[in-house]
């Protein structure tokens, strides 16, 4: 295929990525538009297969099909729930398809006994330790989201000082493979293995609840990792995906963080969460909360004129988004409005509750963002709090000494009730007391959030 | 040499602009499509893993591109059917009650 057809059609398959990530703007459009990028994506495959440095198919076609099966299997078999799991084990093969194709283009120049052009050398060992950075550390937010290991964060001494030990044996390392006149293997792989430990080292200190962060950005690093890979194979279709990518992660991570009111870097050194300050946790004693019956909440909700339904991770792990649905259309039945507060670090990735909320059919004009729904609070007869904690903890606007102080956080305690949906006394994720928990307004109903709903799904059915 | 990394950086740069303006469009809601589908196109990385696996040169070439290629097809497989999965939910109009 001659050069300026392969180039200009490489430019297409970019144009379509660009369309399909315009037409997400808008729920309506967002299918169709998503399919065109795909299109760009079948294009860009094919073009590679008719690369002319091709001389046998048959690995190609094994890794396309065990890859593809794979992939297919994963996506229909993966439950909305686990979503954030599967993002992070996507990130990861992202950036280990980069780091391996880095690593493939230098042993390649290795074997052959010849120097690498110095941009060709530099854009590899970038290739190589964003991609080894960006594998290993999603393996383990991986395993931290799907209860492998601990959520809560794993430290040890000089953690840091370890980490940027070994973040500078990279840099030496590396410079010196890049000074070297000829392609040196131990240095090599003296460089992808510091970098595929920095990985685990970076996001083991980070803790459950800061994984929304720590996805977006390793969905960053892995677009960044594909970019390299562009320059050292030089095609720009590659440089141009993965800018788009990179910039989407670094955007959700800030998004993230100001929900949070914390900086990145808070974020990925603080290890949050990590130890319970005595004081704070000793200012709920002496304090009572008052418990409800699923019959007198069921009565509460059956005769509210309007009902916000705060969702957290709780409503994830015991997959009730559909009770919640029932419970809300038979509200509405009753002459009720049921509305939905998200908050933006709700669940462990941007937007998850969102789309356990849409798999239960819950239409999205339903949904509201914090800035959107915060004044409504004032109007709402019952605010139904499932599974949330530190995302409605008032202590945020207030309580200077709090670890969440200054968090923007839903106005809850503004509401004329409020019905905690709660499995025990046990603190939120940050590890403080809930100051809402003990409001004179709000009534706990303790349990498992699915059968607590079903409870009173059957209650409100009965009255 | 130096041109094509030139002209590679000035791609690169202008691209990530160009994805900070249609990101920052995104609802809220769609984040998580969002980012499932930048896992797909991140797949991207398949036409160097091809490149990769068919160039012949030996076993370790070899292994090397068959997983790649793997990987990166894991991308773009999952990640764009489990896109497609996720906003056919979000397609469904409030239905009249």
């Amino acid at each position: 295929m001659p050069f300026a057809l392969r180039e200009l059609s490489y430019l297409v398959a970019a144009v379509f990525f660009i369309i399909g990530l315009k037409r997400l703007s808008s729920p309506a459009t967002a299918v169709q538009g998503y399919r065109l990028s795909g299109l760009g994506m079948v294009l860009a495959i094919v073009l590679a297969l008719l690369d002319q440095g091709i001389v046998s198919y048959q690995v190609i076609v094994a890794g396309i099909v065990v890859g593809g099966g794979l992939g297919l299997w994963m996506a229909r078999s993966v439950k909305m729930t686990s979503m954030p799991q599967m993002v992070a084990l996507l990130n990861g093969f992202g950036g280990g398809a980069s780091l391996l194709v880095g690593g493939a283009e230098f042993l390649k120049s290795e074997v052959a006994g010849e120097a690498l052009p110095l941009d060709v050398s530099i854009t590899i060992q970038l290739s190589v330790v964003i991609g080894a950075v960006t594998l290993t550390g999603s393996l383990i937010a991986f395993a931290k989201l799907q209860e492998l290991l601990s959520g809560r964060p794993i430290t040890f001494p000089l953690q840091k000082v370890v980490n940027a030990l070994l973040f500078l044996g990279i840099i030496v390392l590396g410079g010196m493979q890049v000074m070297e006149a000829e392609s040196v293997a131990t240095l090599f792989y003296a460089v992808a293995g510091l970098a595929l430990l920095l990985g685990i080292l970076v996001v083991i200190p980070i803790g459950g609840a800061d994984m929304p962060v720590v996805i977006s950005l390793l969905n960053s690093y892995s677009g960044i990792a594909a970019s390299m890979t562009g320059f050292v194979i030089r095609n720009d279709v590659l440089i141009i995906a993965g800018a788009l990518v990179g910039s989407s992660g670094i955007i959700l991570s800030q998004i993230m963080c100001k929900a949070m009111n914390r900086s990145l870097a808070n974020v990925l050194f603080g290890a949050f969460g990590g130890e319970v300050k005595g004081s704070i946790a000793a200012s709920a004693e002496g304090l009572t909360v008052r418990q409800v019956t699923a019959e007198d909440a069921a009565v509460q909700l059956a005769y509210a004129q309007q009902v916000i339904v705060v969702p957290g991770y709780g409503l994830a792990v015991a997959q009730a988004q559909h009770l919640v649905r029932e419970l809300a259309d038979l509200i509405e039945k009753r002459g009720g409005v049921v509305k939905y507060a998200i908050h933006p670090v709700a669940g462990r990735m941007p937007g998850h509750m969102n789309v356990l909320l849409a798999e239960a059919n819950v239409p999205y004009d339903k949904l509201f963002d914090m800035d959107e729904i915060n004044a409504e609070f004032e109007r709402t007869d019952v605010a139904l709090v499932i599974g949330a904690n530190d995302v409605v903890n008032p202590a945020a606007r207030t309580d200077t000494g709090s670890p969440i102080y200054g968090m923007p956080i839903l106005n809850v305690d503004h509401a004329k009730s409020t019905i905690v949906m709660k499995r025990g006394m046990g603190s939120g994720f940050a590890g403080i007391e809930n100051a809402l928990f003990f409001d004179p307004k709000t009534s706990m109903l303790f349990g498992d959030a699915k059968q607590s709903l079903s409870k009173l799904v059957t209650e409100i059915k009965a009255l | 040499m130096a041109e094509t990394l030139i002209a590679g950086i000035v791609v690169f740069v202008l691209a990530t602009f160009l994805g900070v303006e249609l990101i920052n469009r995104v609802p809220a809601t769609l984040h998580t499509p969002l980012m499932s589908g930048a896992n797909a196109i991140s797949g991207i990385t398949v036409v160097g893993a091809i490149i990769v696996a068919g160039s012949g040169l030996g076993w370790i070439s070899n292994v090397l591109g068959f997983l790649a290629v793997v990987f990166a097809m894991m991308n773009v497989a999952g990640g764009y059917v489990v896109t497609d999965r996720m906003l056919q939910m979000f397609k469904r109009k409030p239905e009249a009650k």
